[in-house]
């Protein structure tokens, strides 16, 4: 398959910035630098059209460094096309600034991937838990985090 | 000097038109909204953390209890999701692909049947929530039939269909199908010419296309801002680039239009369905994939293969290739997404729920602030928002 149009166009401007393309199932995925994911944003969102923020998540690769990605996709309504868009994000340095002013809808995506997964955006206007209670303590998605919630012995099975 | 001050007020978590447990602050002046804040979180599950720890057959039933109103949709958006994880999207038998389709349309309408209902009771009118609730009835007693549940039916799998539709509920479906435009004309005489409705719903609720894309909205409230944008048209999937719809776009973006929106697509669906009934062929309905399917439930009883067959895949699941795939299908209240990440091994490493209504709500804000309070109650029956799914 042809590499997606996006793919020369990102790597011309912020030739630095591009960590990895992957293709997987027809769907592309860039890899980009924390740093500048705003101006990549911008210019994603202004140049080339991508003009809806489908979904904005954390996953956490617990064991790997770095440990988490934040995941950006993207669609293009008038080419009716699909992106994906990661940023690499350190255990020590959980922060990714905020996309919240190329995209309106980030905001409580963000809010969510605070909430869960403990990643937390710079600039955001209004970070707050939004799932979980507000004094609630931990990120329920982190892979350390237990599936029993916490201070509680795990499930053994109802017969021991 | 007259001095004024707002006043706030707490509205839900415990109120009828919030259509669940959504908590919003609302601060008043006077009448007026001058800031609300919605509060999410009250129905949270843990979806998506409990499907880390499960296989990719056991996820399905987390999925029904998402948006409970369409269960079918979000059966659909995660089989396919995974399907394309593991790259049989191809070899789903004709017949699931289009049993699939017919009953996702059902879906639809089921959805925007308890939309009208209760969107309409909010507002005032009593009696559109009665005939929407008979039509409603109809359509649990066909899930019944086809699933043995009426509302959580857990009907799709990865690779086709549980089982193949029970005999006869082919003509009740067509049965249904054919009379839904003479159900939307009754809806529609009693609400579209109805001085009150439309005085409650004309310029209510406004956003403006540009918006809507910016802050996220998707499906029937999307396109009555002016957007025209169907997944079902513009990606298709399961076969929907087969079949012959009008996708309905209105520029006014206000209540009314996203109420006369939703009921073409109530007329649209049923078209869907006859079509699909037309098409629909003996032949078998999941797909030829041992690894991954089910062996029938004959050869389970009968024979000691199939017996190790099923017990390998019901205890172990199966491996999915790393990876990572998006799947967005057009879900009755919008794009519903599916962004499954594999680490190779039987669970989804990572299982991210876009879900329309969560994304919908955060519109609340702009399109009631300036308004009066009355018509928060119809702002929120318009986004048409289901808590399961918001907060999974």
């Amino acid at each position: 398959m042809s590499e997606h149009a996006a793919v020369g166009k990102l790597k011309q401007k912020f030739a630095d910035a591009v960590l990895d393309v992957v293709e997987f199932r027809g769907e592309t995925t860039i890899t980009v630098k924390k740093e500048q994911i705003v101006e990549i944003s911008r210019f994603l969102k202004d140049e080339l059209g991508y003009n809806f923020l489908c979904d904005l998540c954390g996953v956490d690769y617990l064991g790997k460094s770095p440990r988490f990605m934040v995941v950006y996709n993207l669609y293009n309504i008038s080419l009716k096309d699909r992106l994906r868009i990661k940023v690499p994000v350190e255990e020590n340095d959980a922060t990714v600034d905020t996309v919240c002013n190329v995209w309106s809808t980030a905001n409580w995506h963000e809010r969510e991937c605070w909430d869960l997964m403990g990643i937390s955006f710079n600039n955001h206007p209004d970070l707050r838990r939004i799932l979980m209670a507000a004094d609630w303590e931990g990120h329920p998605l982190r892979k350390d985090y237990p599936l029993q919630g916490p201070d509680r012995e795990p499930y053994q099975g109802r017969l021991q | 000097m007259a001095q004024t001050e707002t006043m706030t007020i707490n509205m839900g978590p415990q109120h009828p038109s919030t259509h669940g447990v959504l908590q919003l602050i609302l601060e008043l002046d006077g009448e007026t909204v001058v800031k609300a804040t919605p509060h999410i979180g009250f129905l949270h599950r843990g979806v998506e953390k409990l499907s880390e720890h499960r296989t990719y057959h056991q996820t399905i039933p987390l999925t029904d209890r998402l948006d409970y109103l369409a269960p079918m949709s979000n059966n659909l958006g995660y089989v396919l999701a995974v399907e394309k994880l593991l790259g049989i999207t191809d070899e789903i038998p004709e017949r699931a692909k289009v049993i699939r389709v017919m009953l996702t349309e059902l879906t639809r309408i089921k959805s925007h049947l308890v939309w009208l209902a209760t969107h309409a009771l909010d507002i005032g009118a009593m009696t559109v929530f009665i005939y929407c609730f008979r039509e409603r009835e109809a359509i649990i007693d066909i899930y019944e039939k086809i699933s043995g549940a009426r509302m959580t039916s857990n009907y799709f799998r990865v690779g086709g269909l549980s089982e193949d539709l029970p005999a006869g509920v082919v003509d009740d479906i067509r049965a249904f199908a054919e009379k839904m435009d003479e159900y939307v004309d009754l809806y529609e005489g009693l609400l579209t010419g109805n001085k009150i409705w439309q005085k409650r719903t004309l310029e209510v609720g406004y956003i403006s296309g540009e918006d809507a894309i910016d802050i996220g909205l998707t499906g029937p409230a999307l396109r009555a801002s002016g957007v025209d944008w169907d997944l079902r048209r513009d990606n298709p999937y399961s076969g929907y680039e087969d079949y012959d719809f009008e996708v309905p776009v209105y520029e006014e973006g206000d209540t009314f239009a996203r109420y006369k929106a939703r009921l073409i697509e109530m007329r649209e669906s049923a078209k869907i369905m006859l079509q699909a009934l037309d098409k629909l062929q003996d032949g078998p309905i999941l797909a030829d994939c041992p690894k991954v399917c089910l062996p029938p439930k004959q050869d389970v009883v009968n024979t000691i293969e199939g017996l190790i067959h099923q017990f390998k895949i019901i205890t172990e699941g199966f491996e999915a290739p790393e990876g990572e795939v998006y799947v967005g299908i057009e879900a009755p209240k919008g794009e519903l997404g599916y962004y499954l990440v594999s680490d190779g091994s039987a669970n989804p490493y990572r299982m991210k729920i876009r879900p329309p209504s969560f994304v919908n709500l955060q519109a609340l804000p702009q399109m009631v602030e300036g308004a009066l309070l009355a018509d928060v109650i119809a702002t929120i029956g318009t986004l048409d928002i289901v808590l399961g799914e918001i907060d999974r």
